[in-house]
């Protein structure tokens, strides 16, 4: 059930060189090679084997870590996507734990307290965090808190402080997202008879909402969490064009207006594979936090 | 009063779309101490509104209790702050309700939830209480108690679930356990052992029973007085065998009519005619009159008032009381 | 085959009457109105043309000759964003079209006839899913490369699975039903079954679905943009715009204002709107 679609996600990177116009040795060597160096890219790739051949030497290179040699600059592309990605994962990370902090507890409170002034604004609030646009959102906080009050760095990478405001930026549609599921994943819990019996026990408002309620509604929540950071590592290419970070993101968008095929097909095949793996470990945590799946 | 729990004029409504529904509409009765009682009715009639506002458990939106008074052991629960009300819920009255299934937390384990009770009431700590709880759960006759204690309600059947809910509530001796529905979602076969259960429990804890049902026979199994309710108000009150045998009220008659006999040949199931009132605009006077093929004139312009046909019986309905010549 | 078609016409005057009381839906209507109507007139109301720009007047705050001021090559702000409404709009139509044909056929294929053609087209879909959010709309450009035609193509395809998988939902929940049974049972062509009945009555979340899908693709279209994978220059686009204003963010910050307010005022839009319409569609689901 897994493997189809990683195999098919590295057919589709694999194919990348072939599905763009263009004779895929000289794409790889540059258009201003010389026919020698084009030839010897023809052979080291095995461009001139059959298709199927190529994908297998392709599968049987990456299974090793070799991902190619970047056009631009020469170096092996795994040792790129190893720092970039890795930057990339610290910035969605960050971002995922404040997006679901702020998420929680909005959505938490807001499910206690329907319908009053908290719950509306948060909910206009939640609202304005998925019809936001990161890229905007990005420029507007830089706008503020860096250029204006100085508290930020406006970008570049270094201490967590340049994480911030890319963080924030990332992350302010995911924790609308998480906000408006706890919402709705409380109200439904709270609507239920164990909840009632909780209290008809006498057990203080305090430990019903957050120890009986909270315990259930999360459950559901735990697939959004998951899904949410898988999201961000796709979409933090436009925090890291705003903020000029150096993650996977920008260097895919590089790679491709310059044309450099290993560097996009390296980056189409990490990110997604890590998707589908982030998807993964959701269901098996969800499967672990529910005791009604785990046990029978 | 002698009595343990004493309920004068309970009044509940509910607010919905700019409707009041008088799910309460002064009721009124007693629980002896060591009582057995019976609420029945048909579903809607407040059976259930009832036992939850002795508790104090109506949700503030969209239900409120708007008057009355619930005396229990002394004090009106209906004037005790929330934190009085709380130390109550759960040690001196304790509820068991229809669906063990829902009932009980899915995430956590029996043992937990339990354990989780007694602490809070008995201010014992974590291994007492579960060996309390152990205890109480052999006292219910559950097989395996000690690695029921370590599962989690899906685990179990629904009658070890209702068991697992009887121990627990009883786990800190109640004076007062109200059971709604406590069979009803439960198989036949299974309905007979809680039923023998609570009974047994009853007489080992001393404890009194106001049982909330639409099953006469379960009435007839446990209780010693039932009170019989429509539409949000209490039309008969009697001891159980009076009210099984002697009838008064036109509805009372017309429930127990309802049961295919066993003794009797019948061809058609005698129905009550019409269905129940909105009790948002119930009919004026007696609720039932529309129904009621005795309906005469005071009927449906006053209420008729709870009065006494015989020591221990009493029947709303103008077919007696002082008019007729009774007491 | 009354019973599949009857109902409806009451249903819709009800849906129409939820909708009209929802007061979400109908801030989010009037906006998604406001938004057509400016891309319809575009040509008609801006004031100046987008695309010629008067280099001494760069960089301009509003003032009255120029109500939103100028962008760092001295175009019209106002007019740009004006255009900029009729290029979002051109976009999303064309993308969501393309996703709503291909994915509605998809899930009805995928959910009656189920068995292989079901577990193809559902392994197709997770494969497109395994590229988490916008990044599959750029790895889509990577192959196509960059310009407008593949920008609406690109958000066409990464908005198909999410139409597939709602179409086959429905189809699949609707298949048990009496009346499609009653249908085969008369003789019915599979063809016919799919679009007299089975389609209709999938269509509140397809119409919810084809909603909440505009702001969505107006969202990953204007980033794109944004990262230059998408419109051109010249083109005014709100997204490319707001590129051309980061160099400016000091000095010019009017530039980056107004163009993102619009793209979030026309997603809020459409999200208001999706929701009044679910609201009103399944009042069930309400608290």
């Amino acid at each position: 059930m897994l493997l189809p679609v990683l195999i098919g996600v590295s057919l589709v990177s694999f194919s990348l060189l072939h599905m763009v116009p263009g004779d895929p040795a000289v794409l790889l060597a540059g258009e201003d090679a010389y026919e020698e160096h084009i030839q010897a890219i023809r052979k080291e790739y095995g461009l001139d084997k059959p298709l199927y051949i190529q994908y297998f030497l392709f599968l049987s290179h990456v299974i090793q870590g070799d991902f190619g040699i970047s056009i631009r600059n020469r170096e092996p592309v795994i040792k790129l996507l190893k720092e970039r990605f890795l930057f990339t994962i610290q910035l969605s990370f960050l971002s995922i734990l404040i997006a679901g902090f702020i998420g929680l507890i909005a959505g938490v409170i807001s499910s206690t307290k329907q319908y009053s002034l908290f719950d509306n604004l948060s909910m206009v609030g939640a609202l304005f965090g998925i019809s936001m646009p990161i890229f905007w959102l990005g420029l507007l906080l830089m706008l503020f808190f860096s250029v204006q009050l100085r508290w930020f760095p406006a970008g570049g990478k270094g201490t967590i402080l340049h994480l911030i405001l890319p963080a924030i930026a990332l992350g302010a549609a995911s924790s609308a997202v998480i906000a408006r599921m706890t919402r709705a994943s409380m109200l439904e819990v709270i609507r239920q008879d164990y909840i009632r019996t909780a209290r008809a026990n006498g057990l203080r408002e305090f430990i019903v909402i957050y120890k009986h309620a909270l315990k259930n509604a999360m459950i559901p929540v735990i697939t959004v969490f998951g899904l949410e950071f898988g999201y961000m590592l796709g979409g933090a290419v436009l925090t890291e064009t705003v903020f000029s970070l150096p993650g996977v993101g920008r260097l895919m968008v590089e790679g491709i207006f310059q044309r450099d095929y290993p560097v996009v097909q390296g980056s189409m095949l990490l990110v997604a594979t890590t998707f589908v793996l982030v998807n993964l470990l959701t269901d098996i945590a969800y499967a672990f936090f529910d005791p009604r799946i785990r046990y029978e | 009063m002698g009595a343990l729990l004493s309920i004068k004029n309970l009044k509940t409504h509910f607010y919905s779309a700019g409707k009041t529904i008088r799910a309460l509409d002064g009721v009124s009765f007693d629980i002896e101490e060591g009582g057995s009682f019976g609420l029945v009715g048909e579903t809607g009639c407040g059976k259930s509104v009832t036992a939850l506002s002795i508790l104090r458990l109506i949700p503030f939106p969209p239900g409120k209790i708007v008057g009355g008074e619930i005396h229990f052991r002394g004090r009106n629960l209906l004037d005790l702050p929330e934190e009085a009300v709380r130390s109550i819920r759960g040690k001196e009255i304790s509820m068991i309700f229809q669906e063990p299934m829902t009932s009980l937390n899915p995430v956590f384990r029996i043992g937990d939830q339990m354990t989780e009770v007694i602490m809070l009431h008995q201010g014992l700590g974590k291994s007492q209480a579960f060996e309390k709880a152990i205890e109480m759960l052999e006292l219910v006759h559950m097989p395996e108690a000690r690695k029921v204690m370590k599962q989690f309600p899906h685990q179990l059947s629904g009658g070890m679930r209702q068991r697992a809910m009887i121990a627990m509530e009883l786990s800190c001796h109640p004076f007062l356990l109200i059971a709604d529905e406590p069979t009803t979602a439960l198989d036949v076969t299974i309905q007979a052992q809680i039923l023998r259960l609570i009974k047994e429990m009853k007489r080992e804890f001393h404890s009194s029973i106001l049982l909330i049902t639409h099953d006469l026979g379960v009435i007839a199994e446990i209780c010693d007085r039932v009170a019989v309710m429509y539409a949000g108000s209490i039309v008969e009150q009697a001891g159980v065998e009076e009210i099984f045998e002697d009838p008064k009220h036109p509805y009372t008659k017309g429930l127990w009519g309802a049961i295919p006999r066993i003794d009797e040949e019948r061809e058609i199931l005698a129905v009550i005619p019409g269905t129940v009132p909105d009790l948002s605009h119930p009919p004026t006077g007696c609720k039932f009159n529309p129904r009621c093929s005795h309906r005469f004139d005071p009927c449906d312009r006053i209420p008729p008032p709870l009065s006494q046909v015989s020591p221990g019986h009493f029947v709303a309905c103008f077919l007696y009381g002082e008019e007729n010549g009774c007491k | 085959m009354n019973e599949a078609k009857e109902p409806k016409t009451s249903q819709t005057a009800e849906v129409w009457r939820r909708l009209k009381r929802n007061r979400a839906a109908v801030v989010g209507g009037l906006i998604v109105l406001l938004f057509v109507s400016i891309a319809i007139l575009a040509p008609l109301i801006t004031p100046y043309p987008p695309n010629e720009g008067d280099l001494a007047k760069r960089l301009k705050p509003p003032s009255r000759e120029y109500l939103l001021g100028t962008d760092p090559l001295g175009r019209d702000l106002l007019s740009r964003v004006i255009y900029g409404a009729r290029i979002s709009l051109q976009i999303q139509v064309v993308a969501v079209f393309i996703a709503l044909v291909i994915g509605t056929l998809l899930g009805l294929i995928g959910g009656y006839y189920g068995g292989k053609f079901d577990h193809l087209i559902m392994r197709l879909m997770d494969i497109l899913l395994a590229f988490p959010g916008i990044f599959l709309a750029i790895s889509i450009i990577a192959v196509l490369g960059p310009g407008l035609t593949n920008l609406m193509l690109a958000a066409g395809i990464y908005s198909i699975p999410q139409f597939a998988r709602i179409v086959r939902g429905s189809v699949i929940s609707l298949k048990e039903k009496e009346f499609i049974e009653a249908a085969r049972a008369v003789g019915e062509s599979d063809f016919n079954i799919l679009f007299r009945y089975i389609l209709p009555n999938s269509m509140p979340p397809i119409i919810i679905q084809t909603t909440l899908r505009m702001a969505t693709v107006l969202l990953t279209a204007s980033g794109l943009s944004f990262l230059g994978l998408g419109v051109q220059p010249p083109t005014a686009e709100w997204g490319a715009m707001l590129s051309n204003a980061r160099a400016y963010l000091i000095t010019a910050p009017h530039v980056a204002t107004v163009p993102g307010l619009a793209i979030m005022l026309v997603v809020m839009g459409f999200n208001l709107f999706g929701d009044g319409l679910r609201d009103s569609l399944d009042p069930r689901l309400r608290d």
